[in-house]
């Protein structure tokens, strides 16, 4: 609709991004920080969530409700909501960005710890380890798979995500969006979005090429 | 002997929503460099009995000394470290090559890594594992090579005890017996205190030095030397686990060399043949061994010699049933049914005679 309203106006012109090379560079990199930082604080959380609850089984269904409301809540209002106690600030951004990763990256690290074989588990603990050892040396490093593919869910949901913070001065490359809807002027609606999807490929490759790297035991055949 | 490497005191275990008992006053002792065998239908408390000892499983009642030290004062990892632990499903880490695999327990210990890479490449040459695999992930090792490989973890901080559950059972039978052979092997050697558990009551006669049989309910039924158990069952459940071919079972465990073999009758070839007749008369048979200087050259009879002058004048037969002095009297009685004869050639050392063995010998075990 706005598209069509300018009718003098080409879909996209070129010379537009030659003289914002830098701005569109700054957004880009404020983009993939504002993802890394909700990714990063999300796994803190969901990290001893989720070995909370695989332990004690009766705190998972009020965990994964908890963040299963988070995830449920509209990120336009919870973004405006949380703007009259935190302001237009990178703590408002994160806080509504971290509540979206924590659903995903929960069930995950759950599951990756359910998936660890028993009969490993057993035989660890008979040769001696501590259940620390046990948790950072076993449980861990094997749920890592399944915890890396929350993660890269988690990744792309969020760099989509990362554009409607531009509604609180935020946004990375969704900055370009809003002053393209803002002014009639489709180039950098377009330049934001395709961004911001080649960001959200390239994250996932870049995160599976990391689990290949990391888990080689886990190339070959799957362990029984 | 002084006092048992392990011993269970009054052992009981209940555990938790049972009404029944998994251990019921269980008393045991198993002494140093002893390999004994836990075995029963499931249900028997066997595992629970082994877990008791490395406390993975915690008694309710009663006390286990392991070396004169009561387990349940000493810290369970600490423990556990210092007793090689083998699970049927082996549990390799998936996650960590064979070598680290291999080096799990010494690394706990906090061993140097030039000390645990040799012990690795020690137990790798142990296990018949080749350098090759040490490299490798488990899920690209067959079930043999796995079964090794939790074998070789087990014994990496050269523990004096070691507890084994089932540490053969999910291979194939083929691949079984080879890794009972080498186990067998390095036990001999290696005289480790060890708790095996199995239901297999073949593999326990095979590998026991002691079995306990355990009933359901953790009763212990008997505890005794295979042959002991074989010849002398306690009672008929006992009686009813050894199952068909007890007598069998039982010879399969006895050498030749460990029962008195009769000489039988023996002539040297340069004798006359009178002597030969002489021989056969005192004797009773009808036939006679040919030995010279200790060393068998065969049979001869009466109708060969007849009208010879000398032993050697007749040709000598060759026996068809031979038995070596370490085979067992299973192999023996084997090979005097399937030769059809009624008397085989006891050898050893290639072909020094020792004596001959017969079908009325080897029954005479049996009963024994």
């Amino acid at each position: 609709m706005i598209l069509a309203q300018s009718t003098e106006e080409p879909f996209f012109r070129p010379e537009w991004v030659g003289r914002n090379l830098d701005r569109i560079w700054e957004q880009l990199v404020e983009h993939a920080y504002l993802t890394g930082l909700a990714i990063a604080i999300g796994l803190l959380i969901s990290i001893p969530a989720g070995v909370f609850a695989y332990r004690h089984r009766r705190a998972y269904p009020p965990i994964t409700w908890f963040a299963g409301f988070l995830y449920t809540i509209p990120s336009l209002a919870l973004f405006a909501f949380l703007t009259a106690y935190t302001g237009l600030t990178t703590l408002t951004a994160e806080i509504g960005l971290v509540s979206y990763t924590l659903l995903i990256l929960i069930r995950n690290v759950v599951a990756g710890l359910e998936g660890v074989p028993p009969d490993t588990r057993e035989a660890a603990r008979g040769m001696g380890y501590t259940s620390r050892q046990m948790l950072w040396r076993v449980e861990l490093p094997l749920a890592f798979p399944v915890i890396l593919a929350g993660i890269r869910v988690a990744t792309v949901t969020i760099i989509g995500l990362v554009t409607v913070t531009s509604l609180i001065g935020k946004g990375g490359l969704g900055a370009f969006i809003l002053q393209g809807i803002q002014r009639f002027f489709s180039t950098p609606i377009v330049v934001g979005a395709v961004l911001s999807v080649l960001l959200a490929v390239a994250a996932d490759l870049g995160l599976l090429g990391l689990q290949r790297v990391l888990t080689p035991w886990s190339r070959e055949k799957k362990w029984a | 002997m002084g006092e048992p490497h392990i011993r269970l005191v009054d052992v009981v275990k209940q555990f938790p929503n049972s009404q029944s008992l998994a251990v019921d006053h269980l008393n045991l002792e198993i002494e140093e460099g002893e390999t004994a065998v836990l075995v029963g239908p499931s249900g028997c408390g066997k595992t629970t009995t082994m877990k008791m000892i490395n406390r993975l499983v915690e008694p309710t009642s009663g006390q286990i000394y392991v070396d004169g030290r009561d387990v349940m004062e000493q810290d369970p990892v600490q423990l556990r470290r210092g007793i090689g632990y083998v699970i049927q499903t082996i549990g390799l880490m998936p996650h960590r090559t064979i070598a680290q695999n291999i080096a799990t327990v010494p690394e706990l210990l906090g061993w140097e890594d030039s000390r645990v890479k040799s012990r690795v490449t020690e137990l790798a040459g142990m296990l018949e594992l080749s350098i090759e695999l040490l490299s490798r992930y488990p899920s690209e090792l067959s079930g043999g090579q796995r079964q090794r490989v939790g074998v070789a973890r087990a014994l990496a901080a050269d523990p004096p005890v070691m507890l084994m559950d089932e540490p053969f059972g999910a291979v194939d039978p083929i691949v079984r017996a080879r890794l009972q052979d080498q186990f067998l092997d390095i036990q001999d050697r290696l005289r480790k205190t060890i708790v095996f558990v199995t239901h297999d009551i073949d593999e326990a006669i095979k590998m026991a030095d002691r079995i306990a049989i355990l009933n359901v309910g953790g009763i212990l039924e008997q505890y005794d030397s295979p042959k002991e158990i074989l010849r002398n069952p306690a009672n008929d459940f006992v009686r009813e686990f050894l199952g068909s071919e007890r007598g069998l079972k039982r010879l399969a465990l006895i050498k030749v060399s460990e029962i008195e073999v009769e000489e039988g009758p023996v002539v040297a070839p340069g004798e006359p043949v009178q002597k030969a007749f002489e021989v056969m008369e005192s004797s009773g048979s009808t036939w006679t061994s040919v030995v010279e200087d200790g060393e068998l050259l065969g049979w001869v009879d009466r109708q060969a010699l007849e009208g010879k002058a000398r032993v050697s004048d007749a040709p000598a037969q060759k026996f068809s049933a031979f038995v070596t002095a370490d085979s067992s009297l299973r192999e023996a009685l084997d090979s005097l049914i399937t030769s059809e004869t009624q008397v085989a050639a006891v050898v050893w050392e290639g072909q020094r005679y020792r004596g001959v063995l017969n079908l009325e010998r080897i029954s005479r075990e049996i009963l024994a």
